[in-house]
């Protein structure tokens, strides 16, 4: 069975830090991190590599700071992560 | 915690091309272009970004960017203007429905709305709503009601609820001495001129899908030259309500929802709307 693939970009500089993206999603994969940005708000970032795209966090998000991405995967195929692109770029790597 | 490494930025090219999912055929859900890319003032986790949102993504899918007049009220959303890419205009305060009808009449190919919130609405411009939903005039308007004022510091409105504590309330609302909430969009249904009336709410996906559906009948209802249509959406005030942005969505849940009940509170016939 093929299986979905969700992954999210955040504008970590308009985020605000509210929470509520992290309390609709149901992976529970964002989290508030430590780090400030330049407004002075600690901002969302994702811990898990388990997104399935279904946009709630998207849907919540009072500033539109989330992009939300899709694709459906086949069996066997290895799919990167790649998470805060607009800030401190990290990735994922057979995690 | 997963394992983390810095990389460097061709690197990361390289990979965005060929691993992640995170390309353009993949995109399912980015910010609407009608809205501008200004960050909002509005404090951590209000409810008046994601309307302004729906918004944005209905006049996208209609594609009536270039025909859509806004008109901004006084109150947190007085800058309404900075973050549509669309004609807006600002009006005095509570007068948001009688600038809209003058729009309106003087254009009436274009898509109209207005965007007021309780005190804007319900307490200085009850006169002109209630006016301008009973001359039936072909505009829509989006009521925003959080039972607080927002903007002055968290004044007791029209709208709070019985027992809510406000700046001016600190005992909670007695309706002995101050009146009982006022559920404005129950007497603006019963109006012959009004053609469609829904009450939403914004604090969770499934009632943001819901919302968004509501905008859409609303103007869709003006291209149909059906008449007024209102839209209520129940928000939060993280800040007034004194609480963090998660709980005051909850609170909302639980305590206002009960009180305004959310639904269609007028629906015209069955008609195809696509």
């Amino acid at each position: 069975m093929a299986k979905v693939k969700g992954d999210i970009v955040i504008d970590i500089e308009k985020c605000k830090g509210c929470e509520l993206c992290a309390s609709a999603c149901p992976q529970q994969s964002l989290e508030l991190t430590r780090k400030l940005n330049s407004k002075g708000y600690h901002y969302i970032v994702k811990i898990e590599d388990n997104c399935t795209g279904c946009t709630n966090c998207a849907l919540v998000c009072p500033d539109s700071v989330i992009k939300v991405y899709r694709r459906t995967v086949k069996k066997n195929e290895q799919v990167a992560t790649i998470t805060n692109v607009t800030g401190d770029i990290t990735v994922n790597l057979n995690s | 915690m997963n394992e983390r490494r810095m990389i460097d930025d061709d690197h990361y090219e390289n990979i965005l091309a060929e691993e992640s999912i995170c390309i353009n055929d993949n995109l399912i859900y980015d910010k609407p272009e009608t809205l501008t890319s200004t960050p909002m003032h509005y404090c951590p986790g209000c409810g008046h970004g994601v309307a302004h949102r729906l918004i944005a993504e209905v006049i996208d899918e209609m594609g009536i960017q270039d025909k859509t007049i806004g008109v901004a009220p006084v109150g947190c959303a007085v800058f309404a203007y900075n973050y549509f890419n669309i004609d807006m205009s600002e009006a005095a305060h509570g007068r948001a429905s009688a600038v809209a009808t003058g729009i309106k009449r003087v254009l009436p190919e274009r898509y109209v709305f207005s965007y007021q919130g309780d005190g804007d609405l319900a307490a200085i411009g009850t006169g002109e709503t209630i006016h301008t939903c009973n001359r039936g005039e072909n505009i829509l308007i989006i009521f925003i009601n959080n039972g607080i004022y927002g903007m002055t510091g968290g004044q007791m409105a029209p709208t709070s609820l019985e027992g809510m504590k406000t700046t001016t309330s600190p005992f909670g609302r007695d309706t002995q001495e101050m009146g009982y909430p006022l559920k404005i969009t129950e007497l603006i249904a019963q109006l012959p001129g009004v053609y469609y009336c829904a009450r939403v709410a914004v604090n969770s996906p499934v009632h943001v899908r819901r919302a968004k559906k509501a905008i859409y009948n609303g103007f869709k209802y003006q291209e149909l030259n059906k008449g007024l249509s209102f839209v209520e959406i129940v928000t939060n005030c993280p800040s007034n309500w004194k609480m963090t942005p998660v709980e005051s969505n909850k609170w909302l849940e639980e305590h206002m929802l009960p009180f305004y009940q959310l639904g269609d509170l007028k629906v015209p016939g069955k008609e195809n709307l696509n």
